[in-house]
């Protein structure tokens, strides 16, 4: 069994509540932090702890921090993202849904280092029975002193406040959110300036992620260096994943980074394998953004390594012949599943998420779809591949947010790993409408082509 | 500090310049003039906050700074991207960014209905240029495009959607110009549009001037519409003692003969406006005698109307062919194939009084 | 007219204390939301009319906002909305099959609403639920592992619920 640090206690029944939370050994961290130690003393532990942002990009925690701005009497502010909105990721529910005072205590600590005295949870509108859930935990803890004036007398004051999202994934893109926060459309700002200089209201704001925020509980439980030993190299501590697709046993799995991709799938402590006997044709194992891996890439890097649940190994090879972390959504095809389909279902999500502040994002995310419609449903051409590739390499890195990327990428994975099965959907029309393409040689190791 | 403030040095195209700190890339280039300027269709130097947005104005930072070399990964933003000591830029001297740029257009006009024949703004469109410029010659879009009915906002503004580019440049005028903003952004992604929600009348003084800020032909004058297509009139500078306090009063009158067909801001090089002007100087002052009429316009932007010849015009530069790498500009839309008035043979400034279709004929006869 | 209970006007006051002075426009979400939930379901412009007022803002920033959002509804809804999730993880769990079971099933398209006004029948992108697939969203809460005998049950549920 992998260590826990986040999910260690998930088993308790009651331990949503206050007083399970606290009885087993909640509040700790909170404790020692406001009592015994300076802002700067827990920044460095977050430093040591090597904790990576779990909300997708993995910057460094400590730094991140350490850039906000500090001018004389203009507040600052922590944002805690829970919008959530990844295809395949529904881990920071989980989290919120079971152990609400776990966020509460990271939020605590956090705005303690940060010198935030307003934090606000930004979470998505559909999530619609957690506000409740963590606006009770919230009312606990300050009932119990955690929260309001002068907490545990150190001086420090703090309130915490969830906002509702109302719909939109581009809202968990930093500047996106702080736009809606405000209270405005949902369109990502142009940088700089950067959130930790003008952020909210144009004050100084950190934007992280709920898993990143919880993860600092654990860190200063067992103190930055501990937490940095677990894992491999800078994919230091546990990772929340959240399993979905063809598996014998979707959900949220806690991991030491340090077990390899084909352990995950198949060991009975996390996904079981895949059901009725089939094959493993392809994994997203970071979110819907990140590349798409053929079997024949996923478990063995392209340097015939043993690729591992870690931020390197996973993006061993760049985008030729890697993929990336992500958000931890893990999602897994089998034998059956047809990679045209999966990837319009994507195009269709960024286009429909599409701020459309920016042309190419804007236009360019509809065009895919509407090539990619075509070809799975036996109307395409050979000529609209190499469109959709043109298309997709004009998106990214032209655009104003990450979201034209995230877009993009997932199309051209698909076509770089997947080409054979865009090009028999155009041959074989008919044939395509009534059965799957099937693993083919995906599973076999062999030469990877590079489209033109 | 004011008198002896260091100046960047920023080079563009291998063009060095140096200017304050703080300006833009696009700027600067704007100082240094010609074919190096990036076009720019959402950012208005007096519109605080545009830019960023189109992605027309790309370009590649080669070096980043003196202190810190390193190019930068991706292609920026000129308009919203600020100089620093030492920065080496490549616009047109770089292909990547001349790719770029031919994708932006591209995107732009998939779903642009491609009807200048029956614009307005033909002429003077911001996008007819780009595209003339920067384009390729054919699309590759292959669907039905996106369309929207035209709308009235009250009675001196029409708005045709489906040629809107969302720059959102009307309403950041409507935001910084008016006292209350009634139109807006609506929808999400590629089906946002510029509305009212409820049918309402655009109705403060200063919101005319959304129809000079946009650079196509999604916000027109209707008192002007298809009454004539802009080459066939006559510019002239005029002014008149305005009311508003806020009014410059400094228009230009679009006219044939006598007859004043519209009256616009004056507008620079790039097409802003130099100064704003009221609703009533725009719409209401339709006679001579409302102006004191100061002498011929001269239209210095580079731009299909500029090939109407008028006189004093300042000839743009043209495309250096050899920083393209031999290649001369593509035409997406040849204005001669559309408008029997635009040959470049025919000098408006020579015909006598007002132009007419008549003087366009070729033996006799109107050309196809 | 349309017009908060006393009650409801007292919430908007709690959320708006929530920012700093003068930052009230932040509250327009939850507000859009709380009035949703109050006024059939659906914003109509006179509601959007009402929370500008409320919030002191000009109606366009709260159509603006209203029409980027996905789930403020701009037009009336059954009263309960199935919104099925169809995206990437949802579809390889079969969630085509169960719209298409929906679809037969209450006789409407995706867009529509049952003629005695009591389902309509939305899609969706992923709800964050991908693991429990297929699912849909029906008001607040989550229905998960969707099968046609589950859809069965839940239908009945809601009808018997009348
Ligand atoms: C389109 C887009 C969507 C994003 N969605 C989320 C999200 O739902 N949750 C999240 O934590 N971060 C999301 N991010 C990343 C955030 O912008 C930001 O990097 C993150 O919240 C930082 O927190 P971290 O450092 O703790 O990871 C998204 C980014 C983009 C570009
Ligand atoms: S990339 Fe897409 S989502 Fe991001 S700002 Fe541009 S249009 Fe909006
Ligand atoms: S109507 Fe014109 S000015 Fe307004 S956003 Fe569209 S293109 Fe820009
Ligand atoms: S002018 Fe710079 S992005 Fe539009
Ligand atoms: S894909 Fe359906 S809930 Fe995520």
């Amino acid at each position: 069994m992998g260590r826990k640090l986040l999910l260690d206690k998930a088993h308790i029944p009651g331990i949503r509540y206050y007083d399970t939370y606290k009885g087993n050994g909640g509040y700790a961290a909170a404790e020692k932090a406001l009592k015994g130690m300076t802002p700067d003393q827990v920044l460095d532990e977050v430093k040591k702890s090597g904790l990576r942002g779990r909300g997708g990009a993995g910057f460094p925690t400590g730094m991140k921090w350490s850039f906000i701005a500090k001018p004389e009497g203009v507040p600052r502010y922590l944002v805690c993202n829970a919008d959530e909105s990844e295809p395949g990721t529904f881990k920071d529910r989980y989290l919120m849904e079971f152990i609400p005072h776990a966020l509460i205590e990271g939020l605590i600590i956090s705005s303690y280092t940060l010198g935030a005295n307003t934090c606000y949870i930004y979470i998505r509108g559909e999530y619609a029975w957690i506000p409740e859930i963590l606006e009770e935990a919230i009312a606990d803890a300050k009932k119990n002193g955690w929260l309001g004036k002068n907490i545990l007398g150190s001086g420090f004051d703090l309130e915490i406040y969830v906002q509702r999202g109302a719909g939109a994934y581009i809202c968990g893109e930093e500047t996106a959110l702080i736009e809606s926060l405000e209270g405005k459309r949902g369109n990502p700002r142009i940088k700089p300036p950067f959130p930790a200089v003008k952020g909210l209201w144009q004050s100084p704001t950190v934007v992280n992620n709920v898993e990143t925020l919880a993860a600092v509980v654990p860190i200063l439980n067992i103190g930055g260096e501990e937490y940095a030993k677990i894992g491999i190299g800078k994919s230091t501590g546990t990772k929340l994943i959240s399993a979905c697709g063809n598996i014998n046993k979707p959900g949220v799995y806690e991991i030491e980074m340090n077990i390899s991709v084909e352990e995950f799938i198949y060991s009975e402590e996390y996904c079981g394998g895949i059901p009725n006997g089939k094959r493993l044709k392809a994994c997203i194992p970071g979110g819907s953004s990140v590349p798409i891996l053929p079997a024949n890439l996923l478990f063995k890097t392209a340097k015939g390594e043993t690729r591992m649940m870690t931020y390197e190994s996973l993006a061993d090879g760049g985008f030729l012949t890697g993929t990336a972390m992500g958000s931890g959504g893990f999602i897994v095809l089998d034998e059956d599943q047809c990679i045209v389909k999966n990837t319009l279902t994507f195009a269709r999500f960024y286009r429909h998420e599409s701020c459309g502040q920016c042309s190419p994002c804007r236009e360019g995310t509809g065009w895919m779809e509407k090539l990619l419609k075509n070809i799975d449903s036996g109307r395409g051409k050979m000529s609209d591949i190499d469109l959709l590739w043109d298309i997709q390499r004009k998106i990214e890195g032209n655009t104003i947010c990450p979201l034209g990327d995230a877009a993009a990428w997932p199309v051209a994975a698909a076509i770089r790993h997947f080409r054979d099965e865009f090009e028999w959907h155009i041959t074989h029309p008919e044939e395509a409408q009534a059965r799957n393409y099937g693993l083919a040689h995906y599973a076999d190791p062999r030469e990877i082509a590079v489209p033109a | 500090m004011a008198d002896e403030q260091k100046l960047f040095k920023v080079t563009i195209d291998n063009i060095t310049v140096e200017v304050a700190p703080g300006t833009t890339i696009l700027n600067a280039a704007r100082l240094i003039g010609g074919d190096i300027v990036p076009p720019a269709m959402c950012y208005y130097s007096k519109l605080q906050g545009s830019g960023g947005k189109c992605r027309t104005c790309l370009v590649k930072v080669t070096k980043g700074s003196e202190a810190d070399p390193r190019p930068m990964p991706k292609l920026v933003a000129s308009c919203r991207t600020t100089v620093m000591d030492g920065m080496e830029v490549a616009n047109i001297t770089s292909p990547e960014v001349v790719d770029a740029r031919k994708s932006i257009v591209e995107f732009l006009l998939i779903n642009h209905p491609l009807d200048c024949p029956v614009c307005d703004q033909a002429g003077e469109c911001h996008l007819q240029d780009l595209s003339y410029e920067h384009g390729v010659s054919a699309t590759r879009y292959e669907f039905k495009r996106r369309t929207f009915d035209k709308v009235d906002l009250g009675d001196h503004i029409k708005l045709h959607m489906t040629r809107c580019i969302l720059c959102y440049r009307c309403v950041f005028t409507a935001d910084q110009l008016t006292d209350k903003r009634e139109h807006g952004i609506l929808g999400r992604g590629d089906h946002s549009e510029i509305s009212t929600y409820i049918e309402q009348n655009l109705d403060n003084d200063f919101i005319g001037n959304v129809i000079d800020v946009c650079p196509v032909g999604a916000l027109t004058d209707k008192t002007f519409r298809f009454k004539n297509r802009v080459w066939f009139l006559k510019p002239v500078d005029a002014h008149r003692d305005c009311e508003n306090p806020k009014c410059c009063g400094k228009t230009v009158l679009w006219m044939r003969g006598d007859e004043v067909f519209r009256v616009t801001a004056r507008k620079d090089q790039y097409g802003e406006v130099e100064a704003y002007i009221c609703d009533t100087c725009r719409f209401e002052k339709k006679e001579t005698s409302d102006w004191v009429i100061e002498g011929p316009r001269k239209i210095n932007r580079h731009s299909v109307i500029s090939q109407g010849h008028y006189v004093g015009m300042v000839k743009p530069q043209e495309t250096i062919v050899k920083v393209m790498d031999g290649r001369a500009p593509k035409l997406l839309m040849d204005i001669h194939r559309v408008s029997e008035v635009n040959r470049p043979e025919i000098d408006l400034s020579k015909i006598e009084g007002p132009a007419h279709s008549d003087d366009f004929k070729i033996n006799g006869v109107h050309p196809q | 007219m349309v017009q908060f209970s006393e009650e409801k006007l007292n919430k908007v006051k709690e959320i708006i204390a929530r920012y700093p002075d003068g930052k009230q426009k932040s509250a327009l979400l939850p507000v859009l939301h709380l009035a949703q939930e109050t006024f059939n379901g659906w914003l109509s412009s006179d509601t959007m009319d009402y929370v500008a007022s409320l919030l002191q803002l000009e109606p366009i920033e709260v159509y603006e906002v209203a029409t980027f959002y996905s789930m403020y509804n701009l037009k009336p809804v059954g009263k309960y909305v199935f919104e099925v999730c169809q995206t990437g993880p949802c579809m390889l769990r079969g969630s085509d099959d169960i719209i298409a079971y929906i679809k037969q099933t209450l006789g409407i398209n995706v867009g529509e609403t049952t003629a005695d006004g009591l389902f309509t029948l939305k899609t969706v992108e992923c709800l964050g639920a991908c693991g429990y697939a297929p699912m849909m969203q029906v008001g607040k809460h989550y229905r998960e592992h969707l099968t046609p005998a589950k859809v069965d049950e839940i239908i009945a549920e809601l009808r018997a619920a009348q």
